[in-house]
């Protein structure tokens, strides 16, 4: 099946300027197939551009691009009956019902009318859409474009699948079940590529995640690895009296020592509200898991409302000083707080999240170009769970 | 904005769930099937009917298309239909297949602005990322507006007609004539779509072609004949591929038609599209 290279993709030295600006600036990629490639960066870190270029709309500057093991310049058309692209901007018509999208592009994959009707009802069905079928595109809501246009890719089962910011501007219940689509194609082996601004959505979903910053992949490899790399855990605990936390302030730097900085925690959950939900939680939480349980649906009040500066919680980094002793410094600073009489409601020992691996990386947090986009999406939910 | 999507959301937690994801496996199974690809002018069909499904659903566009021809009609037969052809009758002879032609000039403006419209959206990116042939899209366009072209013209005819036209041609003369004016706009709109492609937004083309466009047609013989004009002008509309169609249409209608005229409108169009079609092309095959 795989030609010359046993990889899905499979670039070296990848280069794209406009004018001044380099969009993708020495990218090196291989992506085993029948993975889920993650693209994490933030606003114009070039996610797209690389996206257009493996999907021959882009001619590279510089630096070579296989996917499928088909060169993405001298073997264009190779690799686009091989290819399906969802892009970041609505990919389908706008002016047509979601039943002749579906249609049309059948069509021209080489499906004779009567089959290409019953394809598109086949997929608008497969995607919750048959009330859509007669619906023009343009009075769609979000998450049933993106449906749709996640479905217009699948019309013939691609050997890659580009998905640019699948999930960017839905709601909550949109992105989860955009996430189980996505996990459903990797399982028929086809290899996903996959841009996001949310550090959670590519810990659910990419098996590799390359972090991009201005052109360049500043660090690739697994979700564990990434944070592996950092090497600070986060202990965080949230006090049963808010006036206790003088004295728990006190032991935790005690016991955690010099290694072990204290972020009082307010910018931190804060930052990266998606962490644990909603999926599994982690397997780290040892108390309040339905809570955690919860979050999916519930987050925008949890953690855009009270808990910001929430006396209540405390963070800590816990380096693990090389000797993976991390674990036990965590364990005795919670047998001391115990000790010293200070009640927790609650306390989870964490790997780093995403957006930490990110500012370790970069020096900047991944939301600081990217704030609006996640702003609005938080508060989404709310308002539409108020209206209906 | 919000509010509809959300409020479907409680369907879509309904769905959510393990059925659901069995119909997307079963859907995705069906997908492993690769027919046969269609060739180069079955995918020019494709597209065409693509652009079809868009007229049926918005009859109206073609309406609007007309009105502004059956006004021109209206004004200058009865207006100064007496004073130039010394009477209204005989003017409306003289005026309506070149206001045929003027109603496929105008509404072939509308291809490059459908153009527009549609490589600045994403769904130019999925086609081109497709195993298609890439001026399908573009020729499926031009197909779909002929359909238009010939709608609008049959509706100008048959105005004509209400009002007294009568085309000694025959049935025939006017068949044969509106064919001439269906290949005329399909050249012409080569023009609009290679416009359509340099221009950043829609309105540009409306407000550059209407530049263009109001030249084309004055600097022709669709209002008046050229003998009363100095020969320089009657040289400049003598090149006009507007007055060589207009010649070519009227002769047809009125029974009487010439070679050369006939031959000198299809070497008009030819040009046209010798000049804007590799443009077009080329304009959309380029990096965007
Ligand atoms: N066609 C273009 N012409 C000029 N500059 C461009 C073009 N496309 C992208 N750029 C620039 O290249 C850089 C990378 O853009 P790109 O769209 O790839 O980023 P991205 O990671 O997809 O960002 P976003 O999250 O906003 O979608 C940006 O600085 C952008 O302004
Ligand atoms: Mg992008």
């Amino acid at each position: 099946m795989a030609p010359a290279s046993d990889l899905a993709i499979e670039t070296s030295g990848l280069v794209k300027t406009f004018g001044e600006t380099r969009a993708v600036d020495g990218v090196d990629l291989a992506v085993r197939p029948g993975t889920v490639q993650g693209f994490l960066g933030p606003n114009g870190a070039g996610k797209t551009t690389t996206i257009r270029v493996l999907a021959t709309l882009l001619h590279p500057d510089s630096g070579t691009a296989r996917v499928c093991g088909h060169d993405v310049v001298r073997e264009a058309a190779a690799v686009r009956s091989k290819v399906s692209l969802t892009g970041q901007f609505a990919s389908v018509d706008e002016d047509l019902s979601g039943s002749d999208n579906l249609f049309v592009l059948a069509r021209l994959l080489g499906y004779k009318p009567p089959q290409a009707r019953a394809r598109a009802t086949e997929l608008l069905s497969a995607f919750g859409l048959e009330e859509q079928a007669d619906v023009l595109v343009k009075n769609f809501s979000g998450g049933l474009r993106r449906r749709l246009d996640v479905a217009a890719s699948l019309v013939v089962r691609p050997d890659v699948l580009f998905l640019d910011e699948p999930t960017t501007g839905l709601d909550p219940v949109s992105r989860s079940r955009v996430w189980a689509v996505v996990r459903a194609i990797v399982d028929t082996g086809t290899t996903v590529v996959l841009t996001t601004q949310y550090l959670e959505e590519a810990d659910q979903l990419a098996d590799r995640i390359a972090v991009i910053d201005r052109g360049r992949i500043i660090a690739d490899g697994t979700s564990d690895e990434l944070k592996a790399s950092v090497g600070s855990n986060a202990l965080r605990v949230r006090l049963r009296d808010p006036a206790q936390r003088g004295i728990a302030v006190r032991v935790l730097e005690r016991e955690l020592g010099p290694d072990g900085e204290i972020t009082a925690d307010t910018s931190r959950r804060g930052h990266s509200p998606g962490v644990q939900p909603p999926g599994p939680p982690g397997g780290r939480t040892a108390a309040g898991p339905s809570d955690a349980g919860h979050d999916g649906t519930n987050n925008g009040g949890r953690e855009g409302g009270p808990h910001n500066g929430d006396p209540a919680a405390l963070s800590m980094r816990v380096t693990d000083g090389g000797d993976g002793k991390g674990v036990e410094r965590a364990t005795r600073a919670l047998a001391e707080l115990t000790r010293e009489g200070v009640a927790l409601a609650d306390f989870t020992f964490e790997r780093p999240s995403l957006d930490e691996v990110f500012l370790a990386l970069t020096g900047h947090h991944a939301e600081t170009r990217g704030k609006a986009g996640r702003k609005g999406r938080a508060a989404d939910p709310q308002g539409g769970r108020d209206g209906s | 904005m919000s509010g509809p999507g959300t409020g479907g959301g409680g369907s879509v937690l309904a769905l959510d769930g393990d059925g659901l994801d069995a119909a997307v496996r079963s859907a995705l199974r069906t997908g492993e099937e690769r027919p046969p690809r269609p060739g180069a002018f079955a995918m020019c069909l494709i597209f065409c009917q693509r652009a079809l499904f868009k007229i049926r659903r918005d009859p109206q566009q073609v309406f609007d298309a007309v009105l502004f021809p059956v006004m021109v009609t209206l004004v200058f037969t009865f207006l100064f239909g007496g004073a130039i052809a010394g009477s209204t009758d005989l003017y409306l002879q003289f005026l309506l297949p070149g206001v045929v032609v003027l109603t496929v000039v105008m509404i072939s403006m509308n291809t490059g602005v459908a153009l527009n419209v549609a490589v600045s959206s994403g769904i130019d990116d999925r086609f081109r990322s497709m195993p298609i042939w890439r001026p399908a899209m573009l020729v499926g366009e031009l197909l779909s507006d002929v359909v238009r072209y010939l709608m609008a013209s049959v509706v100008a005819v048959l105005l004509g007609l209400l009002l007294g036209f009568r085309p000694h041609g025959g049935l025939l003369g006017v068949v044969a004539a509106l064919a001439m004016v269906q290949v005329f706009a399909f050249s012409l709109a080569w023009v609009w779509t290679a416009l359509g492609l340099v221009v950043d937004k829609p309105q540009t083309i409306m407000t550059l072609s209407g530049i263009g466009v109001f030249p084309l047609l004055f600097a022709s013989n669709i209002f008046v004949s050229t003998h009363s004009m100095p020969g320089w002008l009657q040289a400049v509309i003598n090149v006009n591929p507007v007055t060589r169609t207009v010649t070519a249409v009227r002769g047809l209608m009125a029974g009487d038609p010439t070679a050369w005229h006939i031959t000198t409108a299809f070497v008009a169009d030819a040009v046209l599209i010798a000049i804007f079609g590799p443009l077009t092309v080329y304009l959309y095959n380029r990096e965007r």
